[in-house]
């Protein structure tokens, strides 16, 4: 087996890889390795094509490869190594990767540093349960995305979605343009989990149905989907009887949440967040592994790219430090706490001395949303140290609460932080 | 008679709410914008509303079949549906260059459909 070393290595090359990698060389690691199971760099950018990416990082509207291939220009000109249609099938606690190559067949890598990049996958039917048969004609709505915008192949004609989230919107419109006709779009919550803009440019602009408070409770049909029956829920989110209601539709897509991709992370060893479903990581985006981080969708599920992009470029500078000189911040920690309306909080841990070099960017999502104006608060126990103001909280839109420089005091001898959203 | 209308801007992912007070058809007052875009967005919804046109068109003789497109700029927003089914007629040739228009001055808009990757050919 081919045995390659190199200063850092990027699994993955989505807009969190491309970020990591091209910032690690920029940081000074000379020998930045890039590998992605595709036989393209960009990740899910590629099958995106709709606009709505790169209004932070370029100042315009780009489509998912025009986003994609910003960075990747990058880095070809930056003359880092990429190999691409290979796959990392193992990583353990001291770095050693190991990954089936097209080009060199079976290899093993041992990085100074490693950055993991790995993306997220969509929760398929089996997580729901919906009962009824098991026809053919039932796709998450990634895979459809990616049949109709990559392969060119179209999964039905009429179609129910369900799920309101971004990616269910937007195929909801994406079905439409292509002739197709979306009889409903239902949303077991009361409110929308995707943006609402998506609400308007995908789903008003189009009259398409859109159902809150409403499930698909059965799946009819023998060798394909003729129909599905939906239903009203409760405010525990169990189906109303009397409320059902059959759709004819040969196609259902469902859009019900994407999950961090940490098969190879959890092989490391490193500490998950049960919430997230990502490791535990520290304001450098360092797992507690030495020498291991990771970047972007694999930490949590980000809304926007530039947000993806930004924090990999975290990741991929202090991976770059660690392995020029083995450097990692130093001293204790202190933990950050999800409180009152709030799911999850990355980082999960900060150095304070870290914070006295530079500033922290905290994101978090809430748990419910508020259509008013609220604030978030960091707390050091029951005394507030920062405050924001935001005109709205909705669980679909990311959060950022940055701690200023000047705060690394009050945090040295702290354990702990907690972060409310309240009205 | 004032019409109070209630708009999502769209122009950037925060999504305001927006409440418009309307007399014919002419803004006269606005609330719940973050920044100023919201107001534009506003004039421009009560104007001719405008979207920009994401799809894709068939690549002869390409690596992949399919070419992602875009409008290079939004375009009135009824002329959608008709510009979607006009680009899954075009066939396009490879190779493809990002940026390269595909269908110029689309439905007379003044505005192009552009290629948002490029495809080199098979
Ligand atoms: C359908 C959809 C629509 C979206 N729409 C928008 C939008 O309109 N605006 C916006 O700003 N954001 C949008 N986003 C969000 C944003 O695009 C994603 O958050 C971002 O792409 C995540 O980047 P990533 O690099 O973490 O993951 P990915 O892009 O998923 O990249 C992960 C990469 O890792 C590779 N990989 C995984 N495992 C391995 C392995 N074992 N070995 C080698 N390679 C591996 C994968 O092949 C993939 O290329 C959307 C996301 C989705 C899914
Ligand atoms: S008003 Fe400004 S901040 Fe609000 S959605 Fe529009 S562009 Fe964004």
């Amino acid at each position: 087996m081919k045995s390659i070393s190199c200063d850092v290595l990027v699994v993955g090359s989505g807009p969190a890889g491309l970020a990591a990698a091209l910032e690690a060389r920029q940081t000074g690691a000379q020998e930045v390795l890039l590998l992605e199971r595709n036989d393209e760099l960009g990740g899910i950018l590629q099958q995106c094509i709709h606009t709505g990416f790169g209004l932070r990082e370029f100042g315009q509207d780009l489509s998912g490869p025009e986003y994609a291939w910003r960075w990747i220009d990058q880095v070809h000109d930056a003359g880092l190594q990429v190999l691409s249609e290979t796959m990392v099938l193992s990583v353990d606690a001291t770095r050693r990767v190991v990954a089936t190559s097209k080009a060199l067949g079976m290899i093993e890598i041992l990085p100074r540093a490693l950055v993991l990049a790995m993306g997220c996958r969509e929760r398929p039917r089996g997580a729901l349960a919906i009962p009824g048969t098991r026809p053919a004609g039932v796709y998450t709505a990634g895979t459809a995305q990616r049949l109709v915008n990559i392969d060119g192949y179209m999964p039905g004609n009429r179609f129910v979605i369900l799920g309101s989230g971004d990616i269910g919107m937007i195929m909801a419109r994406r079905l439409t343009l292509e002739g197709a006709e979306v009889a409903a779009v239902c949303e077991i919550l009361p409110y929308l989990s995707g943006l609402r803009r998506n609400l308007v440019q995908c789903i008003r602009d189009y009259d398409i149905p859109l159902h809150l408070c409403t499930t698909v409770t059965e799946v009819r049909g023998q060798d394909r989907v003729t129909s599905v029956v939906v239903s009203g829920v409760d405010a525990d989110r169990r189906p109303l009887p009397g409320t059902e209601r059959e759709i004819p539709c040969d196609t259902l897509l469902l859009s019900v949440g994407l999950v961090p991709e940490n098969e190879l992370t959890r092989m490391a060893g490193a500490s998950m967040d049960a919430v997230t479903g990502g490791p535990r990581v520290n304001e450098g985006y360092a797992t507690d592994i030495p020498g291991i981080f990771a970047a972007g969708n694999v930490v949590h599920v980000y809304d926007l790219v530039d947000d993806v992009s930004q924090a990999a470029r975290i990741a991929g500078r202090s991976a770059a430090r660690y392995a020029c000189s083995t450097q990692a911040p130093t001293g204790p920690t202190v933990r950050l706490v999800a409180g009152e309306n709030v799911r999850a909080v990355v980082p999960q841990l900060v150095h304070p001395a870290a914070l006295e070099q530079e500033s922290i960017a905290l994101h978090m999502r809430v748990r419910t949303p508020i259509e008013a104006p609220v604030n978030l608060d960091l707390r050091l126990g029951e005394r507030t140290l920062l405050s924001r103001r935001f005109r709205y909280v909705r669980p679909a839109e990311m959060l950022t609460l940055t701690l200023p420089q000047r705060l690394a005091g009050e945090l040295a001898g702290a354990t702990e932080l907690s972060v409310h959203v309240r009205t | 008679m004032i019409d109070i209308q209630e708009f999502i801007c769209v122009t950037c992912p925060v999504g305001c709410n927006i409440r418009a007070e309307v007399v014919n058809n002419q803004l006269v007052a606005i609330h719940g914008q973050s920044c100023q875009r919201g107001e534009a967005f506003v004039q421009e919804e009560l104007r001719d509303a405008r979207r920009m046109l994401t799809t894709t068109v068939q690549v002869v003789g390409g690596t992949l079949p399919l070419l992602p497109v875009r409008t290079a700029s939004p375009i009135p927003k009824r002329l959608l549906l008709l510009l979607a089914s006009e680009l899954r007629r075009l066939q396009v040739q490879a190779p493809v260059e990002a940026g390269q228009p595909v269908l110029p001055n689309a439905l007379g808009t003044g505005v192009d459909v552009i290629a948002t990757r490029g495809i080199t050919a098979a």
